[in-house]
């Protein structure tokens, strides 16, 4: 006889869910410590001197103006886009969302790289057509415009894919029943789906701005070179010139940053909810409102933008990485891989962050997967207050933007507690960072897939008499391994090509890809920093790919651009 | 032995009680049906003797052996207690096939290779599942899965089958003769089985037993025959069978008979009670004849293959249901006879 239903499943789940914590909830609680304590004690006055410091005010502006306008530019493009796909007749469905998923997927440093390719004097696709503005003038990227751009490009898929979530919510008859009350055309659009789609787009908006808020790669390409400072590019400055002797300074900044952040956050949860009750009893079959002869030509309209948004900048990129000398036209007799060759094989530092970043994503899918999968298990069988709050939490280091994350795993291990030991300049600050921050990437597939699992599959295998550790040998894992398998491609996919958490931690001999495609910019090596980055974007297209293609076999809501 | 003896049994789910108070036993080798609506807690039931609910009150004894204390919260878990469960999903294991499905609990044992080969061929042939040995459960038919099911609580020789709603998904050809297969394999094994379902006619059929449930409550616990015929309230009279509850006035009660008013007439009744309340008019205690002299009025008129179903009104306004061979037209006017119905005490 033992006390309580499941005495071993219960204990199994304290113990992950204690690791799962300090992984995840550990360093943005250290950081909250941080911010709130001056030298030890508890006071605000080293805030209040941060918050006022004009460099600080100037860069949340920018912070504010870039992410805000960037989240009117993702709205304008996403929503359009999530409008006409998901409730009109357009044909090609599945290619275009795939194409629009692509942004996403796709590093940012390596957006503002491409981008800068196909703009500016020096553009080497410019030059070999033979349009490329006199020398002199200015990269018009280079600018607050050139980052609400980007920013907005980047981030269009966030709204296309939570907007397209909700519109497909919508049944049909609904439409069916405005339409047979005598609503015409556009007034069906904005009298009924609109209205039901408000919470979603509400939501989506939220979630874009937070996001646009944290990101790095962006301004830290296009505004430092202009001069333009946010509140990301500020901490990376700040710690990238004085060392961690500002950290305290910094973490104030951090702190700043994730107010911001939490903002949004309680913002989308807050329509998120609101938007469940729409939902409730309305999935029969999807809108499909038809265009008519208006079709061909928004087909044509949509592909034109996603050939512009994707296609041109890595043509450009391509171009880039084709020329012997950054500014040289490309033509049949100066077409050259060396660029490919250095950075792929000459270079010691690319090579080096080519293993640090596989190894890196690498282990942060497989001890995140061994970690997720019997605590996605056991929360769903045994849910305990603790575990309910921790599923509220958990996304909280994924949803912060990267450089709060980054200061807090720096406070939290900089000082190993009882030890002089510091995993700071090591390997492993990234390691730990990675596991905090793409946590909810594993964990969220492998729960959606496993709420649609029969419990009685579980109950089954324990009423012929299997225990804990042979249920979830033989009946959890095998049946969740696809939705597993999905999640740890995710994990690598984002963690191959971080750039904003491995920005502030790297030191010399644990450079990650992202900070080398970084650096051989900011150096001047463009070529070669386009060469590196064409290959990560092939990396890229060929695991979505293989995400995309296995698709068929995972649950729904395993694969993030498919609803 | 394998007699299940359950004291006091209850069960809340977030302050409210699914099953209250439930003092019982299911003997050896015995066929229990729980029957009941929707939400009257048998499935809570089923799965407190499962082991997969705590209960929060009472204790659930197998023999001599303490599975279940809601006093002191120690319970023997589900893998522990060698009961067989057959889910109403069946829960076959997608990524095993039927063969394996039907090993696992012997390779959890730790048989050996031989044995486990020989036992699963055993409960193979038993369900007729030889040729499917091979396929994967997505490549079965319903009726194939619910045999896998069984066949794999079965090849571990449980002490007590449980069973929940396990023909629920089958359509009712189907379910006839997978009632014939429960049937036959109960006869040859002698398990103890416990069947929960919310069908009269499956329960009425296979059951030595069937405790009909109502509120968290057993409200009867009898032969499939006195609860039909000899109901002990009006939740099991109303709902085991078709019939008519009303009121019983006058009862004069000897040691021979017992005499009271229905409807107006004076007519006998059997009852065990000393003082009936209520009785219960089933068709066959309503006789149509021309010198009836309860008049009725036909309502509706519904053909059930041989013989038509009336429902009529009596002057009072109570509505009495009928059987006969001759067809009536609605509007009609009947005499009815009322012959000896079943009498019991209610508050």
């Amino acid at each position: 006889m033992q006390k309580g239903g499941s005495r071993s499943e219960g204990r199994l789940l304290r113990a992950i869910l204690v690791v799962a914590i300090c992984l995840t909830l550990a360093p943005v609680l250290r950081l909250f410590v941080e911010g709130l304590t001056d030298q030890g004690t508890l006071g605000l006055s080293l805030a209040s001197k941060v918050l006022s410091q004009p460099s600080t005010l100037s860069a949340l502006k920018h912070s504010l103006i870039t992410a805000g306008f960037g989240t009117l530019v993702s709205l304008v493009l996403g929503a359009a886009f999530a409008f006409l796909v998901a409730i009109t007749d357009l044909r090609a469905k599945g290619a275009l969302v795939f194409c629009l998923m692509i942004p996403m997927m796709i590093p940012p440093q390596i957006t503002a790289l491409s981008w800068t390719q196909i703009m500016g004097p020096s553009s080497v696709l410019l030059k070999t057509l033979g349009v490329a503005p006199p020398m002199g003038s200015p990269q018009p990227l280079y600018s607050a415009q050139g980052i609400i751009l980007l920013l907005g490009i980047q981030h269009m898929s966030i709204i296309f894919l939570t907007l397209r979530a909700g519109l497909r919510a919508i049944p049909q008859e609904v439409v069916e029943a405005a339409r047979i009350s005598g609503a015409r055309g556009l007034r069906t659009w904005w009298q009924v789906v609109m209205p039901l789609t408000l919470p979603s787009l509400a939501a989506g908006i939220a979630i874009t701005f937070v996001t646009a808020l944290g990101n790095f790669g962006i301004p830290a390409m296009l505004g430092i070179p202009a001069g333009y400072v946010t509140l990301p590019t500020l901490v990376y400055q700040k710690l990238a010139g004085l060392g961690t002797s500002v950290l305290a300074e910094v973490s104030v900044l951090a702190m700043l940053i994730g107010a911001v952040a939490v903002i949004g956050i309680m913002v989308q949860r807050f329509f998120q909810t609101r938007q469940k009750v729409y939902l409730v009893g309305s999935t029969s079959r999807p809108l499909a409102i038809p265009l008519g002869a208006a079709r061909l030509p928004v087909e044509i309209l949509l592909w034109a933008v996603v050939c512009t948004i994707l296609v041109l900048p890595m043509f450009g990129l391509l171009a880039t990485s084709l020329v012997p000398a950054y500014g040289v036209p490309l033509r049949l007799d100066t077409v050259t891989l060396a660029s490919w060759w250095e950075v792929l094989f000459r270079q010691p530092v690319t090579t080096r962050a080519f293993v640090n970043s596989f190894s890196l994503a690498f282990g942060a899918a497989v001890v995140l997967m061994i970690l997720c999968l019997p605590l996605a298990w056991l929360m769903e069988r045994n849910p305990t207050r603790l575990s309910r709050l921790f599923d509220s939490l958990l996304d909280l280091p994924y949803a912060l933007p990267g450089v709060v994350l980054s200061i807090a795993m720096i406070l939290l291990l900089i000082n190993l507690p009882f030890t002089d030991a510091t995993l700071y300049g090591t390997v492993w600050i990234i390691f730990l960072a990675y596991l905090a921050r793409f946590f909810a990437v594993m964990f969220r597939p492998i729960q959606a897939s496993l709420k649609q699992l029969d419990p009685a599959m579980g109950e089954a295998a324990q009423s012929v008499g299997a225990s804990l550790f042979q249920r979830l040998r033989d009946v959890i894992v095998p049946l969740s391994a696809p939705a597993a398998a999905a999640g740890a491609i995710l994990v690598f996919l984002t963690a191959f090509n971080e750039l904003t958490v491995s920005a502030l931690l790297w030191s010399s001999g644990t450079e990650t890809l992202g900070v080398v495609i970084f650096n051989l910019d900011d150096s001047g090596e463009t070529a070669m920093a386009s060469a590196l980055a064409m290959t990560i974007v092939m990396v890229v297209m060929l695991l979505m790919v293989v995400v995309q293609l296995l698709s068929r076999r995972f649950p729904k809501g395993v694969v993030p651009w498919q609803t | 032995m394998a007699d299940i003896t359950l004291s006091s049994i209850g069960k809340t789910f977030a302050g409210t009680p699914a099953v209250q108070d439930i003092s019982t036993r299911f003997e050896d080798g015995e066929f229990v049906a729980l029957l009941g609506p929707s939400g009257c807690g048998k499935t809570t039931l089923l799965r407190l003797l499962a082991g997969f609910e705590m209960p929060s009150s009472g204790q659930i004894r197998i023999g001599a052996r303490d599975i279940a204390d809601g006093v002191t919260g120690t319970m023997v878990p589900p893998e522990d207690r060698n009961m067989g469960f057959v889910f109403q999903s069946y829960a076959l294991w997608p990524h095993m096939s039927v063969r394996r499905n039907v090993s696992y609990p012997l390779e959890i044992r730790r048989f050996s290779k031989a044995e486990i080969a020989a036992q699963t061929d055993v409960a193979l042939n038993a369900t007729g599942l030889v040729e499917y040995a091979d396929r994967m459960p997505s490549e079965l038919s319903g009726g194939q899965r619910q045999r896998v099911a069984l066949a794999r609580c079965l090849v571990s020789d449980p002490d007590a089958v449980l069973l929940d709603e396990p023909l629920a998904n089958l359509d009712v050809a189907l379910r006839a003769s997978m009632q014939a297969v429960f049937t036959d394999f109960h006869k040859r094994t002698g398990a103890t089985m416990v069947y929960v379902t919310h069908d009269q006619s499956e329960a009425m059929a296979m059951a030595d037993r069937i405790a009909v449930m109502d509120r968290g409550r057993i409200q009867q616990f009898d032969t499939p025959q006195n609860l039909y015929e000899r109901p002990k309230n009006r939740f099991v009279a109303e709902f085991v069978g078709l019939g008519t509850v009303v009121p019983l006035r006058g009862v004069e009660k000897t040691d021979a008979a017992a005499h009271g008013n229905v409807l107006g007439k004076r007519i006998a009744v059997q009852s065990t009670h000393n003082s009936p309340s209520h009785v219960c008019l089933r068709p066959e205690n309503l006789t149509i004849s021309e010198t009836g002299d309860l008049r009725a009025k036909v309502a509706r008129v519904t053909y059930l293959g041989g013989k038509y179903m009336l429902e009529s009104v009596s002057e009072c306004g109570t509505r009495l249901l009928a059987e006969t061979r001759a067809k009536f037209d609605v509007g009609a006017q009947l005499g009815l006879t009322i012959t000896t119905p079943w009498a019991f005490h209610e508050d």
